[in-house]
């Protein structure tokens, strides 16, 4: 599968994309962690995507690296779509955040740190967003039990 | 963004003055116009709003963590309460995802049917947004009007799905049941309602002096600062990009219908509202042109590894049996993969990614809500503002609260 989009982020970037793939038309590039600033950076200001869509993660224990986070961009000006991953080891996840790229990554990457535990260097303002003050573990995480309670809290005020 | 002496929870909620004279103001999360779940807590300047720190989390379910668990159309019922104002898209969107994940295509008919019921969920979508926020804005008989073109189009869904906003109306490769034998009929019948009841309330906002004082040039945004936030829908039309993910990618048969995008210029409440107003007329003429083109066949896709096998094949032929079984037990098995489906909701984007480890449960199910960014995106547009002002910007962002936390 050979892909204009997918070539040139290769060529950009021959050390930093691991693997790239087409499953059922949509365009996938992997890239390292280190990278992932640079190459949303590249996207954003060379081809023309000028919007992050979707930032999220997904945990793919037991398997290292563990977790995986996953960006959607889309351009508004060439009407396409790329999804960018990046693989999160588990003992070190932290990644750089998004936002000096576009605003729109504060939530979802608070929404990240929330419930998958990744922090996000540089993020302005990186706190729980559904989940509140106290609460204990991520709960997307496969490790989070379905049924886990939570201790009581003290009301406060 | 938030004001540092401001976004201290912890802290006496209330009324609290700060040194330079300002004030922390707590707005929700029972307050009537933040529609239940969300708080804001506001920094104000007399009657200007100098900072504000949105807090959310009061309506999170863990649907993504709950689908992990189940069966694929297991967590179709989940998707209803999503978006509950427009539960049909939710579900047409899950569904093709999983179908996109699974490489099938549903039949003709299904597509037709998927469409019919997407933009009569937008009409309630779009009913809801501009009745309520009209009713907050003082205009109580608008909300009425509105509010009973609504009831008509949920007795019209109730009488194909049998639900009025749980309707779990897709399955994997199809439907759960055909459109009734009257409902061309009956669609006709309603839409003279509804369109009765929307010109009427055309009528009485559009042109009404102070409806259009409290929504024109109030939560301003521009299309930079749209885009950068990850706005979709009316609020990213509204700026003037013409951004619509039923004409940008078509999906299920949209390329087949013709259908205009409003698009507004000044970015602000008004604008929303405008564009929520033309946008109802053209999911009627969509739906209208649908049925109009409507071909007959079966809903159901015809694998046996995809839908349920017709009753009358379960109980005499033991490969139609088995399928049943197998179904019912492990649910479909899509391959090794991951795919990210959007379709058009009322508020913008709705986006499944979902991963698949070759079971029968989904390994991630992660939905993008088109308010969330819209949401996060409310600090900004409220900055400077009066506080009065929150309340039609709060109320054209049309923050629904299942789909913003799951």
């Amino acid at each position: 599968m050979t892909s204009y989009l997918l070539d040139t982020l290769k060529n950009r970037f021959p050390e930093a994309v691991l693997e790239t793939h087409a499953f059922r038309g949509d365009e996938t590039a992997v890239v390292k962690k280190e990278a992932l600033l640079e190459a949303a950076a590249f996207l954003k200001q060379e081809l023309g995507f000028d919007m992050l869509m979707d930032l999220t993660a997904a945990d793919y224990l037991p398997r290292e690296p563990r977790f995986e986070l996953v960006c959607h961009f889309y351009s508004t000006t060439h009407n396409y779509r790329l999804r960018l991953k990046c693989p999160v080891e588990a003992h070190d996840a932290a990644v750089d955040s998004l936002t000096p790229l576009w605003a729109g990554a504060n939530w979802f990457e608070r929404e990240v740190y929330d419930m998958f535990g990744i922090k996000f260097n540089g993020h302005p303002d990186l706190r729980r967003i559904l989940m509140y003050d106290g609460f204990e573990g991520h709960p997307l995480r496969k490790d989070y039990p379905l049924k886990k309670r939570q201790p009581r809290m003290l009301h406060k005020d | 963004m938030t004001d540092k002496k401001t976004a201290e929870p912890g802290k006496a909620p209330d009324l609290e003055k700060l040194e330079d004279g300002r004030l922390v103001l707590n707005m929700g999360p029972s307050h009537p116009a933040m529609h239940g779940i969300v708080r804001l807590l506001l920094t104000v300047e007399g009657e200007r709003v100098a900072g504000s720190d949105i807090e959310i989390g009061y309506l999170h379910r863990g649907f993504e963590k709950t689908c992990e668990n189940v069966t694929y159309n297991q967590c179709v019922p989940y998707t209803d309460r999503l978006n509950y104002v427009s539960p049909f898209i939710n579900n047409v969107g899950y569904a093709l995802a999983v179908e996109k994940l699974m490489g099938v295509e549903t039949t003709a008919r299904c597509k037709y049917v998927r469409v019919i019921m997407s933009e009569l969920s937008r009409l309630t979508d779009h009913l809801t947004c501009i009745g309520a926020n009209a009713m907050e804005l003082a205009a109580f008989t608008v909300y009425f009007y509105l509010i009973n073109a609504r009831e008509e189009l949920y007795k019209l869904t109730d009488s194909v799905a049998g639900g009025r906003i749980t309707p779990a109306y897709t399955r994997v490769g199809g439907l759960t049941r055909d459109l009734p034998a009257d409902f061309k009929r009956d669609t006709a019948e309603v839409f003279k309602k509804v369109r009765k009841n929307i010109s009427d309330a055309d009528k009485l906002l559009t042109r009404n002096r102070i409806f259009y004082d409290r929504l024109h040039g109030t939560g301003h945004i521009s299309k930079e600062d749209a885009l950068a936030l990850s706005f979709t829908g009316p609020a990213l039309r509204s700026t003037g990009v013409p951004l619509d993910v039923r004409k940008a990618t078509p999906y299920l048969v949209y390329d087949r219908f013709d259908f205009d995008i409003p698009v507004g210029s000044n970015g602000d409440n008004y604008d929303r509202y405008l564009v929520r107003l033309e946008e109802m007329k053209q999911s009627m003429r969509i739906v209208e042109q649908a049925l109009a083109q409507l071909p007959d066949g079966p809903i159901n896709h015809p694998g046996f590894d995809v839908s349920l096998p017709p009753k009358a094949e379960v109980y005499g032929n033991i490969e139609a049996l088995m399928a049943h079984f197998k179904l019912t037990f492990e649910g479909v098995k899509p391959p090794k993969g991951e795919v990210y489906q959007a379709v058009e909701g009322g508020n913008g984007e709705v986006g499944f990614y979902i991963v698949s480890d070759g079971t029968g449960h989904p390994w991630r199910v992660r939905l993008r809500p088109p308010c969330f960014p819209l949401t996060g995106g409310l600090s900004k547009m409220i900055q400077g503002g009066y506080l009065a002002d929150i309340i039609s910007t709060f109320g054209q962002i049309n923050m629904i609260g299942g789909e913003l936390e799951r």
